[in-house]
């Protein structure tokens, strides 16, 4: 019997310890991928707590919509925000319709990169991605570099996505900090947390670390301990995204959530039930 | 089978062709009717055709679209961190929607007006710039009108001819626009300056009808032909086994 040494470090923290982690203007990196596997408990804390001019990094769906309409956002680097079954995030397009954030404009390909670069501490990786569009007229700060070997090929400086905090939800973890995913797609939950300085997991159950093989198969470890602060056990914590295989997406309740966006009346009513309460409320509002 | 294919099935067909002789290579529709017609390649005259269930496997039987859990014969794991591989290796041919497009294929489905407050938001650049500059991408565009064939984009996501000509050889050389379907017809860039040329007008559609519901001339062969219309044995495929619910209609409505 494999027994847990002392050695073996305990990272669990509260949903109120992440949010404490966090400063007006920090750049926050969010797992997942459109309306899949969001760390939303975490997201909800952010959207009721005071935090304010916050940057968003993220393979956009609801977390980066619902902050916006919670007056969170700054700005927000990405290259689409949508809630899958719905294409358009109607809170982030408000938001942008109005003018109230600012975006960094990115294609798929150059968002992995940056966070790829983050992660290995380069300040650059090189692609062919963006050049001939218009993303470098729409950020100046962008860069060309030459290769220099014989071929001499100009290509795009991706610059690193750094991060100041880093935010994603796995279905399993240990106290230790070790995540599992048990969907198909492990998305760039592991960049993320590599780009960042501080990291945060919220996992749908934490299991003890000799039960993860139970679990899952050994690929299914994509987030090892040296990536993770802390973990925090959030059952059914990516409600309203999908977290494969241990719930699908709440179609209904997205279609009450994007619906939100129709008015400030709708949106008021929206938040006083389902953001200005705490986890416990939110997830009893929801079981029905 | 006596009754005449649709409109839809036309586009289906019209979005297969697409992918004749492509090979060995990821064919990768975004959309029903692409999708589709993509699936319909694969099961006929283009079966070295890699791929995926729509979601993050490789696939090897035609998975029917609209249906909950279709058997899947699986043949390989490719989350979005893979697909990226695929995308710079390079065996890829893309068809993907756009919301305006110009004469040179130049795509815009980022946003509407001005980037500091748009007057439409829409999903953002996706994976436009670094499809166009590393695989052959066409575009699938239902609604054909004005609207979306313009003279200039308001913002470039997709990168046309003219921009990968302007970067050189070097950097363009993997850039390749192959085709342009829409529920009226078919576009190629086969010109001199590699414009968009018309292919072909699917049956029940003018010339002039084409020509109106473009914002910017077309080059128009002298003779232009008429789309291909299914086979019987593609009419019962389509019909029966990859997309039997019919959602094929509810995106080009007859």
């Amino acid at each position: 019997m494999w027994s847990q040494r002392p050695s073996m470090p305990d990272k669990r923290v509260t949903i109120e310890d992440v949010v404490a982690e966090l400063a007006d203007g920090m750049t926050v990196g969010i797992g997942g991928w459109g309306s899949r596997r969001k760390p939303m408990a975490i997201v909800r804390a952010i959207a009721r707590s005071g935090l304010r001019d916050l940057t968003l990094v993220a393979y956009g769906g609801p977390d980066v919509g619902l902050l916006c309409a919670a007056g969170k956002v700054r700005k927000v680097v990405y290259s689409f925000v949508s809630l899958d079954s719905i294409p358009l995030e109607p809170h982030f397009r408000a938001a942008r319709q109005q003018g109230v954030v600012d975006t960094f404009e990115l294609d798929e390909g150059m968002f992995l990169l940056g966070l790829q670069a983050s992660a290995w501490r380069l300040p650059f990786l090189p692609t062919r991605s963006g050049l001939g569009s218009d993303l470098m007229a729409l950020n100046p700060a962008l860069r060309t570099v030459t290769s220099p070997y014989a071929d001499g090929e100009e290509l795009l400086a991706m610059p690193a996505l750094d991060l100041d905090v880093a935010i994603v939800h796995m279905n399993r973890g240990d106290q230790g900090g070790t995540g599992q995913f048990l969907g198909v797609d492990p998305y760039f939950d592991d960049l993320m947390l590599m780009a960042a300085k501080k990291r945060f997991m919220s996992v749908e159950r934490i299991v003890a670390t000799d039960d993860f093989l139970n679990e899952g198969p050994v690929h299914s470890l994509r987030v090892n301990r040296l990536m993770v602060d802390g973990v925090l056990e959030t059952p059914n914590g990516a409600h309203f995204t999908s977290c494969s295989p241990d719930y699908e997406r709440d179609e209904p309740f997205q279609r009450e959530y994007a619906a939100s966006a129709k008015s400030a009346e709708a949106w008021d009513a929206f938040k006083a039930s389902y953001v200005d309460v705490t986890e416990a409320e939110y997830q009893q509002a929801v079981a029905r | 089978m006596s009754d005449n294919p649709t409109r839809a099935e036309v586009c289906v067909v019209a979005c297969a062709e697409a992918w004749r002789g492509d090979g060995e290579i990821l064919a990768n529709p975004i959309g029903t009717i692409p999708t589709i017609g993509g699936r319909l390649a694969k099961a006929t005259f283009e079966p070295s055709l890699v791929m995926t269930d729509g979601e993050a496997l490789l696939v090897e039987n035609i998975v029917p679209v609209g249906v909950d859990n279709p058997p899947k014969v699986v043949a390989g794991w490719n989350p979005y961190r893979n697909m990226f591989d695929i995308v710079w290796n390079g065996p890829r041919h893309i068809m993907m929607g756009a919301t305006q497009l110009d004469r040179y294929g130049n795509q815009n489905l980022a946003f509407l007006g001005s980037y500091d407050k748009p007057s439409v938001q829409l999903l953002g650049f996706r994976g436009a710039p670094g499809n166009t500059i590393n695989n052959k991408t066409s575009y699938w565009v239902p609604n054909h009108s004005p609207r979306v064939f313009v003279e200039k984009v308001d913002v470039v996501a997709g990168v046309g001819y003219d921009r990968a000509r302007a970067l050189g050889r070097v950097a363009s050389r993997f850039h390749h626009l192959p085709r342009v379907v829409t529920n009226l017809c078919v576009f190629d860039f086969a010109t001199d300056d590699n414009t968009m040329r018309l292919m072909s007008v699917h049956p029940g559609v003018t010339v002039d009808e084409v020509v109106a519901a473009t914002g910017f001339d077309i080059v128009v062969p002298k003779d232009v032909a008429e789309s291909r219309v299914p086979t019987e044995d593609e009419l019962q495929l389509i019909r029966d086994e990859i997309d039997p619910k019919g959602l094929r209609e509810q995106e080009v409505p007859s």
